[in-house]
């Protein structure tokens, strides 16, 4: 494995059995067949409409949802992970290394705890920290660089606006010092004037302490202003991956291409210019056959409605799964 | 163009266990026929409430200050809409002139009745229809909005749809009584972009076919811009800028308006830096006095700004904007 590459995953698939009898029992693959690599250090982005699979995906690299299929390998220099095969003992370890920060920070928060408490809870359940005065001291560091003070520490969460307690679920994910992040929907419920604060802070984070973050979003914009790296993923599968610059200034993948121009433009003179897509979403339960895709593509051929297209690559870490991503490029303008 | 509402002087406040709570203060704007208007704000600006004052749908607990006045233009004349108390007057506005779609499609429908029957139901409290005739025109309207099988469709339960198959339902519901003014309160927010996209052009549409006026509450400035005609800022309860789409997109006034549109990730410059708007909006209990925003103003002008609520100043014979650095006081 390389070394500045810290998870990659091959082939990863997640399913979740639905139904209990012993006919309706069926598999829903919410992953299915997904390679990628983060970098150490980067902002990897995941982007995709509801039932994309990108939560799961995030998930089962935090070894929080069974791997059904394929594998996941972890490495930071220190540990080498086998994420598929990982023990118990090797699991409370990776814990410490991997973290979650989650969407609602109304929610994620307990009422009845101090932030202190808070962000404290993780240091004391691991057991990183013998002494109260350490604990203490880590709960200080982590939380000045998340922009809280001592006086924020010793309040309970109902007294914070929605970008402070964003910055407070942020502490506690970081204060057992991880190396990867996931942040799932970390700005989605966050007002405008407070999502670039919050936004700004991660990227600082990143900067500083070096952690490699992958950043869950539907939205597009607010991807491409953080990301390194982004990734599409469409029912359960990646349609496109390359670096930032370059999905956004020359996309491959026809969703790719719709995603973009259905983003609401700021211009109120660009109305409507934009290719829109037909239809919704299949239901993960029912898929259709070959490109997932298909049922909404306006450039699906027979081809496409048969054969699943692999991810396939140029070199220069851009990769698509269409069948047509050549042909298109050449006759249709992004 | 004629005047469809006209608001004036609207100042609402709510009774809490905490006290009194201004949530809406001297707001006025009037919206003619035909015309999609935005209410922008943040949460807490007091956009909702506003938008639910015009059908005089705020909760029991909310008082409106002696001069508020809404007037709706009907063609059977004009109804002052907070002078309404019995539910049979009040139907006339709610549902019958006015209808509103929400954020959250699934909770504004009843769980365990098919989406037919609630639909026949409405009609049928807002005309004298029979059942069949009911019945034709909601699964008329479910095709127009975009619903394939829609005979299917209305024997069904909301949650047999779709997230933006409900948000069309909704919509069709809504606009089955013909109303003269549609208040529309996020309602993509809850939509994955390629369906807001598609929801959007269903309203494009369906505003030039039924001459309605819309009130298209939402926090999101792209969406404004898709849409809208005419454009309102609110801020902490307070109308702060108001203007065509185009003026107040292109060139804000308001130091409120320019940090949101700053604050905005944009697409055609990545390297751009993300500008937060200092601070936090204030609680409701807690409205700073003189501007509201001079908590978080980068642009302060002087004392007054703490002292003296700004009036509003035309920037243009349309655009208006509340801020010292253009009234006389500011000077």
């Amino acid at each position: 494995m390389s070394e500045d590459i810290l998870i990659r995953a091959d082939h990863l698939s997640v399913g979740f059995q639905i139904g209990k009898g012993l006919f309706s029992k069926f598999t829903l693959k919410a992953v299915e067949n997904v390679s990628v690599e983060i970098e150490k250090g980067s902002f990897f982005g995941l982007v995709g409409e509801s039932g994309s699979g990108k939560t799961t995906l995030g998930r089962a690299l935090l070894k929080a949802v069974p791997i059904t299929g394929g594998n996941a390998h972890y490495t930071d220099g220190e540990v080498e992970y086998d994420l598929e095969k990982i023990t118990k003992e090797e699991l409370r370890d990776y814990r410490k290394r991997a973290q979650l920060i989650f969407q609602d920070p109304y929610a994620a928060l307990s009422p009845r705890m101090t932030v202190r408490d808070i962000i404290a809870e993780p240091l004391e359940v691991m057991g990183l920290t013998r002494t109260r005065a350490e604990t203490d001291e880590r709960v200080r560091a982590i939380a000045a660089k998340c922009r809280l003070n001592l006086e924020h520490l010793r309040r309970f969460p109902h007294a914070f606006s929605g970008g402070q307690r964003q910055r407070i679920s942020i502490a506690r994910a970081l204060v057992s010092d991880p190396k990867f992040v996931v942040a799932d929907e970390s700005v989605a419920a966050l007002d405008v004037s407070i999502q670039a604060d919050v936004l700004n802070l991660l990227k600082e984070l990143q900067r500083d302490l070096g952690i490699t973050f992958m950043f869950i979003s539907h939205d597009l914009s607010v991807v491409a202003h953080t990301c390194d790296h982004v990734a599409v993923m469409y029912l359960g599968r990646l349609v496109e991956t390359a670096p930032t610059r370059k999905l956004f200034s020359a996309p491959r993948h026809p969703y790719t291409k719709a995603l973009f121009s259905a983003i609401p433009s700021l211009d109120p003179d660009d109305r409507g210019a934009a290719q829109k897509l037909e239809g919704e979403i299949p239901s993960p339960t029912n898929q259709p056959p070959g490109c997932k895709f298909h049922t909404r593509c306006p450039f699906a051929i027979d081809k496409c409605k048969s054969v699943e297209p692999e991810l396939e690559g140029d070199g220069s870490g851009h990769e698509v799964s269409c069948h047509r991503w050549k042909e298109l490029m050449e006759t249709v303008p992004a | 163009m004629s005047a469809l509402i006209d608001v004036e002087n609207l100042t609402l406040q709510f009774h809490t266990d905490e006290g009194l709570i201004t949530a809406v203060e001297d707001v006025s704007f009037s919206l003619n026929k035909g015309e999609v208007m935005g209410l922008v704000g943040e949460s807490g600006s007091g956009k909702s409430v506003t938008a639910k004052s015009l059908m005089h749908l705020n909760a029991r607990n909310a008082v409106y200050a002696p001069g508020s006045k809404i007037t709706l233009h009907t063609e059977a004349g004009e109804v002052d809409v907070l002078s309404l108390r019995t539910p049979r007057e009040l139907n006339v506005v709610r549902g019958g002139a006015i209808s509103m779609i929400f954020q959250e499609p699934m909770a504004s429908f009843a769980p365990a009745i098919t989406i037919g029957k609630q639909m026949v139901e409405q009609l049928q409290l807002h005309s004298d229809m029979s059942k069949k005739q009911a019945r034709e025109i909601s699964v008329e309207m479910l095709d127009r909005v975009g619903i394939s099988d829609a005979g299917r469709r209305f024997d069904q339960y909301a949650f047999e749809l779709s997230g933006g198959m409900r948000q069309r339902a909704m919509i069709a519901m809504a606009l089955s009584t013909k109303p003269k003014l549609l208040i529309a309160d996020e309602p993509t927010t809850a939509l994955d972009v390629t369906i807001q996209a598609q929801v959007i052009d269903l309203m494009k549409d369906l505003v030039s076919e039924f001459d309605m006026g819309i009130v298209f509450i939402t926090h999101d400035l792209g969406v404004v811009a898709q849409t809208c005609d005419r454009v309102n800022v609110m801020y902490l309860g307070r109308l702060i800028e108001e203007g065509p789409v185009r003026e107040v997109i292109r060139n804000p006034k308001h130091p409120y308006t320019q940090g949101l549109i700053s604050a905005l990730p944009k697409l055609d410059d990545l390297d751009a830096p993300l500008t937060p708007v200092p601070g936090d909006i204030p609680s409701p209990l807690e409205r700073p006095p003189g501007c509201v925003f001079n908590t978080r103003c980068s642009q302060v002008v002087g004392p007054q700004c703490q002292a003296q609520v700004p009036h509003e100043v035309h920037v243009t014979a349309d655009h208006q904007v509340a801020c010292h650095i253009y009234t006389e006081a500011g000077k």
